[in-house]
């Protein structure tokens, strides 16, 4: 009882990160397009300049939490996949002082070039993330142990010996970009006006088109590369309600969209995140990491999990320090509410 | 330097070691910065709020490159050390997540409205946000320091079946009385850099005859801050620190003072060079005693040398920790000697006219960030050859699929990276201090220019 909750706690806090931190990988990605002038550049930055250090905070408790909670799990998965995650480190880093370092000089060399940089590195960032997803789905080599190693990239084919890039992870790489791309670009129109809402939001239209295609070819890939998927969804039709509000999100989207309810379809573009990402993790439970070769060598939340005490122990400083937490997002999203002046304090 | 063990230690190293001139910072900056606010709110003095938003926007520069210096850390611990991870992460996962869930969200959600949400925050609310922004930095140092602790001093926990290590006392761990010392002693560090900066500054401002009013409340504050934190360096929390490494981890104490031979009357080296091989110290300038009275307060009390360890408990690198040791020892007597001058002169009136003291404020104003690296390297150095103390040695610890070449490639990377952060943090927190505080009226008129832009 008490792993499933942990896993189901830790699944949602980095469904958390994603939604959150995902709309600024997105305002990144979209930067140089829908801003051309400095003083546009800054309401792109303004838009997420008092979050983003929170937002990326979930990332780091949900690691931390899935660190104590799934020891084994942390261990494993991030030797193995070392390379990618150093990578990703290097991104956080650029993608962080770019948005912060800008500001401080402005001159015609200095801020295209951490424009540029922001851009890129966020970009990359959401390339990566749902590349890692995508080796999650497709499993890993892991040995007896419960260990394993992926280099970036072997033959691009998810076979025995899979590289942490093959055609299916790329895919989803690309995916998840897409639905950032989406996602972001919503933001940006809902915290702007003018030109760069208009360009946000042409850009978001578009996104959707691609979106929504790659649902489908993702989604079709995703089960017949893990046929756990199918299993799952086959022994309990309750599941289905999590791929059912992607869709309906993804639907919401494209009217909220059509409408300018860009706040709305924002909201719908978090919620179909949402969807995604628990239909995965519902599709692969009890399993947090498939092994590819041997099912029965996979990390579960059984056996990866840390044991009864600390699990229990842990719920009673984890459900007041959500709920604090919880508490300061709240006050701070309501503080920095409304569209963004460019005239007002920083950035 | 060629197996894959020595670049995993090398890399977390590096990483932590960098990241720490920052934390350090943010530390004791925390503090003084909450302090200039409530002076402001106390006097109702705009001087104390414009110096605060100086100092806030210095504080901005240096935190960024703490977080994003500091992700790396987390992330190591599995991907450098994950067979250490799969054995102590159901124990020391706790006060790391709990530092993710109680200070991270404390400090990044409280940044922001200190940086940028003074109009609408209002003063009592802008006080809070500093308050929000310091507890939450000091709060994350407790759980990382109770993280530290328990590998220094493992408690709270039972062995399994099969020699697993599981947690049984979350309270032990979390209220670790090593913890307790060692956070002391570490955030009166972080307090002395934030104040050495802060007096250096004003010691700038004075002798360039600029900014001088601000320069003034810089030395007030910073030398009042710095004496009180440079005394509590020594005693209590160097001493209590002290003390607890002679109980727990006394062949640590023996290699720190290179104390080879078990003896009455233990004298502390002051000066000289540690020969291993021979086992003695060369060109010693000792204290008859010192060693004995510090870890016992007797001067005739026995105490063990690293002859009465095996030698395969010796901690594995006994030169750099003796040289750790004594350089944090040495830098911090300097400390409390340039700190108990400025202060006498602070309240005789006369140290804003005493340049000679202006000139060693200024100058010293870097030796904290050495101090404060040498303490670390002589906790982390005197703990070899264990990564959890009496439990896990260093060589079991690191991740057994990395190779040396890819450790070695992320390695240079960090290198690289880090060398250029390093180069646009000081650039740019050196722009904020030749531009001095001032000029960036915000309050008063709402269309002034963003403060954080140049001139």
């Amino acid at each position: 009882m008490l792993p499933a909750l942990w896993f189901w706690i830790v699944a949602v806090m980095i469904a958390l990160y994603v939604v959150l931190d995902g709309f600024d990988l997105g305002a990144g990605a979209v930067h140089l397009a829908v801003a051309k002038t400095d003083e546009e550049r800054r309401m792109v930055l303004k838009s997420i300049g008092p979050v983003w250090d929170g937002n990326e905070v979930w990332l780091l408790a949900g690691g931390g939490t899935l660190y104590f909670a799934f020891p084994q799990l942390y261990a494993s998965s991030f030797s193995g996949f070392y390379l990618p995650l150093m990578m990703v480190l290097w991104l956080l880093i650029l993608r962080g002082t770019s948005v912060e370092f800008r500001s401080h000089i402005r001159n015609a060399v200095w801020r295209p070039m951490w424009d540029v940089i922001f851009c890129i590195a966020s970009t990359l960032l959401a390339v990566f993330f749902g590349a890692a997803l995508g080796n999650v789905v497709r499993g890993v080599p892991l040995n007896k142990d419960g260990e394993f190693f992926l280099p970036l990239w072997t033959n691009f084919q998810p076979g025995p010996e899979p590289g942490i890039l093959d055609w299916y992870t790329v895919l989803v790489g690309v995916f998840a970009l897409l639905t950032l791309v989406q996602h972001g670009a919503l933001w940006v129109a809902h915290k702007t006006e003018n030109a760069v809402q208009q360009r946000a939001r042409r850009i978001a239209r578009l996104a959707w088109y691609g979106v929504a295609l790659l649902t489908v070819v993702v989604t079709i890939a995703s089960f017949r590369i893990q046929p756990k998927l199918a299993e799952s969804f086959a022994n309990w039709p309750a599941g289905y309600v999590f791929p059912a509000l992607a869709v309906a999100a993804l639907a919401s989207v494209y009217v909220f969209g059509r409408r300018q309810e860009d706040g709305k379809a924002f909201l719908a573009s978090a919620l179909y995140i949402v969807g995604m990402l628990t239909s995965v993790v519902f599709g692969v439970f009890p399993m947090v990491l498939p092994a590819n070769t041997d099912p029965s060598l996979s990390l579960t939340i059984y056996n990866a999990s840390a044991p009864e005490y600390g699990l229990r122990v842990g719920l009673w400083w984890y459900i007041p320090g959500i709920l604090i937490a919880a508490g300061y997002f709240w006050f701070l999203y309501r503080r920095f509410a409304g569209k963004v002046q460019v005239e007002a304090e920083g950035y | 330097m060629d197996t894959a063990l020595d670049i995993h230690r090398l890399h977390f190293a590096f990483t932590v070691t960098f990241h720490y001139l920052f934390v350090q910072l943010t530390l004791g900056l925390a503090l003084l910065i909450f302090i200039l606010k409530t002076l402001f709110l106390k006097t109702g003095d705009e001087h104390y709020n414009e110096a605060a938003r100086f100092w806030a926007k210095i504080f901005a520069v240096n935190f960024a490159l703490g977080v994003v210096t500091g992700i790396p850390m987390e992330f190591q611990f599995g991907t450098n050390w994950s067979r250490f991870s799969k054995a102590a992460g159901g124990v020391i996962g706790h006060t790391l997540a709990m530092e993710g869930l109680y200070a991270f969200f404390l400090e990044s959600s409280f940044l922001g409205l200190l940086l940028f949400g003074e109009k609408i925050l209002g003063r009592v609310g802008h006080w809070l946000a500093a308050m929000a922004v310091w507890i939450g930095s000091w709060l994350s140092g407790y759980l990382i320091v109770a993280t530290n602790a328990w590998m220094q001093r493992p408690t709270g926990y039972r062995l399994g079946e099969n020699g697993e290590i599981l947690l049984d006392s979350w309270w032990s761990l979390v209220f670790n009385d090593w913890a307790f010392w060692q956070y002391a002693h570490t955030i009166t560090g972080g307090v002395i850099t934030g104040a050495f900066v802060m007096s250096g500054v004003g010691a700038l401002y004075l002798l360039l005859k600029k900014h001088e009013d601000f320069g003034r409340t810089f030395l007030r504050v910073g030398v009042t801050a710095g004496v009180i934190a440079s005394i509590v360096a020594l005693f209590p929390t160097g001493d209590q620190q002290g003390m607890l490494v002679a109980r727990h981890q006394p062949a640590t104490l023996a290699a720190m003072e290179a104390h080879f031979t078990t003896g009455e009357a233990a004298p502390m080296f002051i000066l000289g060079q540690p020969d291993v091989e021979r086992r003695r110290i060369d060109n010693p300038f000792l204290v008859p005693g010192m060693l004995s009275f510090i870890t016992s307060k007797r001067w005739d009390a026995e105490v063990k040398g690293l002859d009465a360890f095996p030698q395969d408990q010796w901690p594995t690198n006994i030169p750099l920790l003796y040289y750790a040791f004594h350089i944090m020892v040495g830098l911090g007597t300097i400390f409390i000697a340039i700190m108990v001058l400025s202060f006498i002169q602070l309240r005789r009136g006369r140290l804003f006219e005493t340049k000679p003291l202006l000139w060693i404020l200024l100058l010293a104003a870097p030796l904290p960030y050495v101090a404060n690296t040498a303490g670390w390297m002589t906790s982390e150095l005197g703990r070899q050859p264990w990564l959890i103390y009496g439990l896990m040695r260093t060589q079991e610890g690191s991740s057994a699929h990395v190779s040396s070449g890819n450790a070695m490639f992320t390695l240079l990377g960090f290198m690289g990276m880090y060398t250029l952060l390093l180069m646009l943090g000081l650039f740019m927190i050196w722009r904020e201090i030749e531009h001095g505080p001032g000029g960036h009226a915000v309050q008063q008129a709402p269309a002034a220019p963003a403060p954080a832009v140049g001139d």
